[in-house]
């Protein structure tokens, strides 16, 4: 049994270790103010609750356990919501977006300052042109 | 084993998270991206806190990280509201 809760504990602490980095390197390598905050919104939750679970698990104590499952419920309440209005504030400032964004609905919605493009050549979702 | 695992492995990646975050932070173009870095190092600072309560069992580093997640989320939600409204 003590087996299992160690491997359990070291799965959880090396997974949301995993997705901690990740969470770092698309906040540096995302085009888009709304792309990193997809990417650090999702990971970082995701990776932050693993490893609090991790504690939780390898702990005997009663009061650890019980402190690292309520920051991982607050944890899982507040991200979105900061990150939501994060969104939201940013777009309305006028962030540039991405050039290959697809599907904007808020466009024109929001009479904010011009708004330019960034990053570098969109994919190509139908491979090269002129094929046929 | 979990000591070891903690502070040969955890930590150094997060500390590399951490570098990652602090280029974001410099380099960000606007404010929106400041800012979300500022909230990705608050997800690391409580996972690097829990991490170390994990290897050494001292709890008082896990109140520590409830803190830092609390100031964290009202920290982002007040930024958000003060981009939005233009200052």
């Amino acid at each position: 049994m003590d087996l299992v809760r160690d491997g359990l504990t070291v799965v959880l602490l090396c997974g949301g270790t995993a997705f901690l980095l990740l969470a770092a390197v698309g906040v540096v390598r995302m085009p888009d103010v709304l792309l990193r905050i997809s990417a650090i919104s999702k990971a970082s939750t995701l990776g932050v609750g693993c490893v609090l679970l991790a504690t939780a698990l390898a702990s005997d104590d009663v009061g650890v356990r019980a402190r690292a499952v309520a920051t991982v419920v607050f944890v899982f309440l507040t991200t979105p919501v900061a990150s939501h209005m994060l969104g939201r504030a940013a777009y309305r400032r006028g962030a540039p977006l991405w050039r290959g964004m697809v599907v904007d609905e808020w466009r024109g919605a929001c009479d904010g300052p011009t708004r330019g493009t960034t990053g570098g050549e969109p994919p190509t979702a139908r491979g090269p042109e002129g094929d046929g | 084993m979990l000591q070891t695992l903690v502070y040969v492995g955890v930590l150094p990646c997060l500390t590399v998270a951490m570098v990652l975050a602090f280029v974001r932070l410099v380099r960000g173009p606007d404010l929106p991206d400041r800012v979300a870095a500022l909230d990705l190092l608050g997800a690391l600072g409580i996972a690097a806190l829990s991490a170390y309560t994990l290897a050494t069992g001292y709890s008082a580093y896990l109140d520590v990280g409830v803190v830092v997640g609390l100031i964290g989320f009202l920290g982002t939600v007040a930024f958000a509201r003060y981009i939005e409204r233009g200052v």
